[in-house]
């Protein structure tokens, strides 16, 4: 007879001495793990109040501006380094690995408006209510040196914001009119105008480098083209948009903060009706600031709570919000993907995990691992309504809650109002408008 | 200007190339992407290679274009070599695929059709990685081959010791105990074992080292006994109550609410210890809060036959009348029924796949069902013995072994080959005990049946029953101690809530779409719908605009109104209902109702000329 039965060797399944990894056999065999998908809901719900556990977003507080905050200026290529502008005109630099102010100057009278970096990272330009434009260096002056500017521009007009040209070395100024800027000149190339209202805000297109994006005060969005004499587009929404910010991988689109409690994400090849229509603050939104992925932003709003949205969806993935924090006035996502700043009337910076649950500091590998199955395994299980109310569910403050309530109360009632009228009127008279097109007036060439 | 949106999407000449896709760099001197991940890649969880292999195809066309450096080609195609010479049998990837593709066809967006095809690919991916995972695999399964003229039935035990290596002859033993029947578990992961004798002996032991971790009496009769989660803890149905005792033999509690239990077992992954006693109670009991989360009547009569499903969890309990009926602790009718036996049942036993199972009754017959189809109406295999089975055990590759009073056999391809039967007709291995087998279970991860018979224990040596690789992270016979507490935290977390103890345990994973069953009530109740109850108050007007007699008029002129409005929209609804079942109806008569032409349509009466105008 031939006879073999199994007789395992136990060196191949012990380890020898306590320094080595414990050895593990593993098979993979689907009928030795029964209950696979059970198993992996438990775990996936775990995962997700996990996630809910450990999510604290506040890292830290930068505190030193003796005026709220007004305006931030992020540096291409240090992470470390934060330049942020003040009501009281004064700049600040931040040290943020160290979460220090590791210099700081009075750059102008009145407010500062806007703050840029070169695309090079050693200048910083900065327009204030004082009607000049000054350029700093960005290396902070040897010891016993007076801070002084570069140079100062002094402009005709007045000036709201900037923004730097990402490849070449122009700059863009807004205020009563656009103006296009050469580094090396102190008169401007070029000024373009639409209208009588002053521009607030200005950003530089990051791919397409010659195309420039406005909000105006007249409740408009005007598209320029600095090769160009003439403005390109201009759309006019319900309410005024405070602050513009470019997709930076889908440079085609970009999204405005708008003073009706919304985003809009636009597509500049179709400007009539928004992309999304991003819902969920309830006061005015102040600032937006797109991820350098591209496939989140983050804004923040005068209802004192900074939320962060995926660019596709029309609802917020998460808020930030603390009991001192008042109105939030600018708001900043790091170019490493990991950190969301906010600027407040309080006088604070702070300093904001983008992933709540993220842990910070050194992650080993197998913890990685780890991670990458969680996120894999909340993903597979995200619609299980268990799983989905946990993971949407967050605390916010009463006013927000109320506010929030109110909205809703409104909202109904117009559309009971709006009901109503269709039902007493002819047939096709009174027509169903989607969400979408309901906030843009009007679009010119 | 912008307002003309061209019709449709026009095709673009060039094929456009999205950025997931690009992984392939268009400078040539840009460095090819790599084979292998670079360690910082290490934590990427994507599939590198699959997309590559996607990319490699297109080059060929590429290289026309524009031409490519030679040695990244040559490289390639070494690689694509490499893949043809270790091809994945199919009947491997059968092994670890978790069913069919799901076709992006009916998906109705791009964005979605893309994301589907592309989960597809991962899926795919995940598939083969795990099937060639079995390359890794240290041991092979035992086997035992008869020689010419001879069959395998032959063979007494003290052959077999004789003829395997020391190691496992060792493994051979017989225990003689006077505290006789006795009951036997074996722990998951095959270790260790526990033996309790009906005259109240208990007795825990690492069968493989012959260690004692306890022996005592417990002076009480003692009905069945089982291991908890781990090889410290274990639990004694006794006289009156359950009692859990832990390795040293010391009593951890008493299970008041466990009373005259027959039969227990333990579901691991719910950590539920189950329980049927002679009333007819069955009873789950979380070990890991110590509450029952069910506790009901049966109606079965005394439990006697009792063995849980370990693919889905499911209690089986055989009854009196020949039917196997199935428990889940949160529902309190059996989940599903399966008329086995016109006699009373005597065995049964779920395969460890929890694919098969195979029942035993008094009328001398041994069937082997399948589990997860349970709408047939015949056995998979049907056989006759010559006295009626009174233990069954399938082992983990499919070995069937049953007693008949004191003698014991096994057959070894009873349920392989999707037990349809096409068996030999003489049992692999066959044994006579010196006493009546009142337990028989097969050891995991080992060829070891062990036997509990009124006067003791024997361990038998079944050459190829048990699977030969564990999975260390499931069961590990090798453990340490600091390893099972480990397991045992991780475990803790991830226990399954008794709720989800049904029949296919994917349900979790599936769609929650709504039943042919459920559409038709959903239809139907239109039928019955009464009109709401309105609740209206009126809206609190200011003094001498109308008094409490006008407030109630206008109430319900507005109740009138709505109740009409219900009214129209259920008239509609139900129209479209009626409509749509007349119109299948008379799509099905006009079909019928044509005959084929016959010789004697020339008697029937000709239908009217149309005349024309």
């Amino acid at each position: 007879m031939k006879v073999k039965m199994i007789s395992r060797n136990p060196d191949n399944y012990v380890r020898e001495t306590k320094l080595e990894h414990h050895k593990m056999a593993r098979n993979y065999d689907p009928a030795l793990h029964p209950l696979e998908g059970p198993r992996e809901y438990v775990r996936a719900l775990n995962a997700t109040k996990l996630d809910r556990v450990f999510a604290k977003p506040f890292v830290c507080n930068l505190s030193g501006h003796r005026d709220g905050v007004s305006c931030f200026g992020k540096h291409p290529k240090q992470l470390s380094q934060l330049a942020t502008g003040a009501y009281d005109g004064e700049v600040r630099i931040w040290d943020l690995a160290n979460r220090t102010s590791s210099r700081h100057f009075v750059a102008h009278d009145g407010f500062v408006r806007g703050v840029a970096y070169a695309p090079d990272g050693k200048l910083i330009y900065t327009v204030g209510d004082d009607k000049t434009i000054k350029v700093w260096k960005a290396d902070a002056p040897d010891v016993g040196e007076e801070e002084e500017p570069v140079n100062t521009i002094l402009s005709r007009y007045g000036l709201h914001g900037i923004s730097h040209n990402r490849k070449g070395n122009s700059f863009a100024t807004c205020g009563e009119v656009c103006a296009v800027w050469d580094e090396k000149h102190n008169d401007p190339i070029k000024t373009l105008k639409w209208g009588v209202d002053t521009l607030h805000t200005i950003s530089y297109n990051p791919v397409e480098t010659d195309i420039l994006a406005c909000c105006a005060s007249d409740r408009s969005i005007i598209l320029y083209d600095q090769r160009e004499a003439q403005p390109l587009r201009k759309i006019v929404l319900t309410m005024k948009s405070n602050k513009l910010s470019w997709n930076p991988m889908e440079a085609f689109n970009f999204t405005v903060a708008n003073e009706d409690c919304n985003l809009y994400t636009f597509d500049t090849r179709k400007l009539q009706t928004p992309l999304k229509v991003h819902f969920d603050h309830v006061s005015a939104v102040t600032d937006v600031d797109y991820s350098p992925t591209g496939k989140e932003f983050v804004s923040a709003s005068y209802d004192k709570t900074v939320r962060i949205y995926n660019a596709h969806h029309s609802h917020s993935r998460d808020i930030y919000h603390t009991k001192r924090m008042q109105h939030v006035v600018c708001v900043a996502w790091s170019l490493d993907n990991r950190y969301v700043f906010s600027g407040s009337d309080e006088m604070n910076v702070r300093m904001w995990k983008a992933n709540a649950s993220e842990k910070l500091g050194v992650i080993r590998p197998r913890e990685r691992v780890n991670f990458n199955y969680q996120e894999a395994l909340k993903q597979k299980y995200a619609a299980h309504p268990q799983i989905k109310r946990i993971a949407r569910h967050r605390q916010v403050p009463r006013h927000v809650m109320n506010a929030q309530r109110k909205m809703r109360l409104v909202k109904d009632k117009e559309q009971v109002k709006e009901a109503n009228v269709r039902k007493h009127s002819k047939k096709g008279k009174v027509p169903y408008v989607s969400e979408k097109k309901k906030h843009v007036i009007k679009e010119e060439v | 200007m912008t307002k003309k949106a061209p019709k449709g999407r026009p095709k673009p000449k060039t094929t456009f190339k999205r950025y997931f896709d690009s992984a392939k760099p268009e400078n040539n001197d840009l460095e090819a992407v790599k084979p292998l991940k670079r360690k910082s890649q290490q934590n990427f969880v994507g599939d590198f290679i699959k997309m590559q292999n996607k990319i490699k195809k297109e080059k060929p066309r590429k290289a026309s274009i524009k031409p490519k450096p030679k040695g990244k080609l040559k490289e390639e195609t070494e690689e694509e070599a490499q893949a043809k010479r270790n091809p994945i049998p199919q009947e491997l990837l059968d092994k670890y695929s978790r069913g069919e593709k799901v076709e992006a066809k009916g998906v109705k967006t791009r964005h979605f059709k893309e994301q589907q095809t592309r989960r597809e690919k991962y899926l795919e991916y995940a598939v083969e990685q795990a099937a060639r995972t079995e390359l890794l695999l240290h041991e092979t399964a035992g086997q035992l081959e008869a020689d010419e003229g001879e069959v395998t039935a032959e063979y007494r035990q003290g052959q077999i010791a004789d003829n395997v290596d020391l190691q496992s002859a060792a493994k051979h033993f017989s225990l003689n105990m006077e505290f006789g029947p006795y009951h036997m578990r074996y722990t998951k992961n095959g270790r260790h074992l526990l033996l309790g004798g009906r005259r109240g002996h208990i007795a825990a032991f690492d069968w493989v080292t012959k260690k004692l971790h306890c022996e005592f009496n417990a002076m009480e009769s003692i009905e069945d006994v089982q291991w908890l989660h781990v090889n410290t803890m274990f639990a004694v149905a006794q006289k009156s109550w359950v009692y859990f005792y832990d390795n040293k033999g010391t009593e951890l509690h008493c299970v008041k609410r466990l009373a005259r239990v027959n039969r227990l077992d333990f579901l691991p992954y719910h950590f539920l210890l189950a329980a049927g006693n002679t009333a007819g109670y069955a009873s789950w009991l979380d070990v890991s809060i110590g509450e029952l989360v069910g506790n009901f009547q049966t109606n079965l009569g005394d439990i006697r036959i009792m063995r849980h499903n370990p693919s889905n969890g499911v209690l089986c309990i055989g009854g009196g009348k020949g039917v196997v009926s199935m428990w889940s602790p949160k529902v309190r009718e059996p989940l599903a029924k399966l008329l086995c036996h016109s006699t009373a049942m005597s065995a049964l036993a779920v395969d460890p796949r929890g694919q098969h199972l195979v029942t035993a009754g008094l009328d001398r017959a041994v069937k082997v069902w399948d589990v997860r189809n349970l709408v047939q109406d015949k056995p998979l295999a049907h056989f006759q013995l010559r006295l009626p089975a009174n233990e069954l055990d399938v082992s983990q590759r499919g070995m069937l072994a049953l007693s008949q009073g004191t003698y014991l056999e096994t057959y070894a391809d009873m349920l392989s080959g999707g037990g349809t039967g096409n068996y030999e007709k003489l049992p692999y291995l066959r044994q006579r005990c010196d006493a009546f087998v009142h337990g028989l279970r097969f050891c995991p991860y080992e060829d070891v049946l062990g036997v509990s018979t009124a006067k003791g224990f024997q361990s038998l040596l079944v050459p190829g029953s048990g699977e030969p690789n564990f999975d260390a992270m499931e069961a590990n016979p090798y453990e340490t101690s600091k390893q099972r507490r480990e397991h045992e935290v991780h475990a803790l977390l991830e226990k399954i809530p008794p709720e989800l103890i049904t029949l296919n345990p994917h349900e979790i994973t599936g769609v929650d779409a709504p039943t042919l069953q459920e559409k038709i009530d959903a239809k139907r109740k239109l039928f019955h719908l009464k009109p709401p109850k309105i609740n209206m108050k009126s809206r609190h007007k200011m003094k001498g605009k109308g008094g409490s007699a006008n407030a109630a008029r206008n109430k319900q002129i507005v109740k009138d109104l709505k109740r009409k409005e219900f009214i129209a929209e259920v008239r509609e609804a139900k129209k479209s209902v009626i409509k749509e079942h007349t119109a299948k109806e008379d799509g099905a008569v006009a079909k019928t109702k044509k005959p084929k032409p016959s010789v004697l349509d020339r008697f029937k009466p000709k239908p009217p000329k149309k005349q024309k105008t």
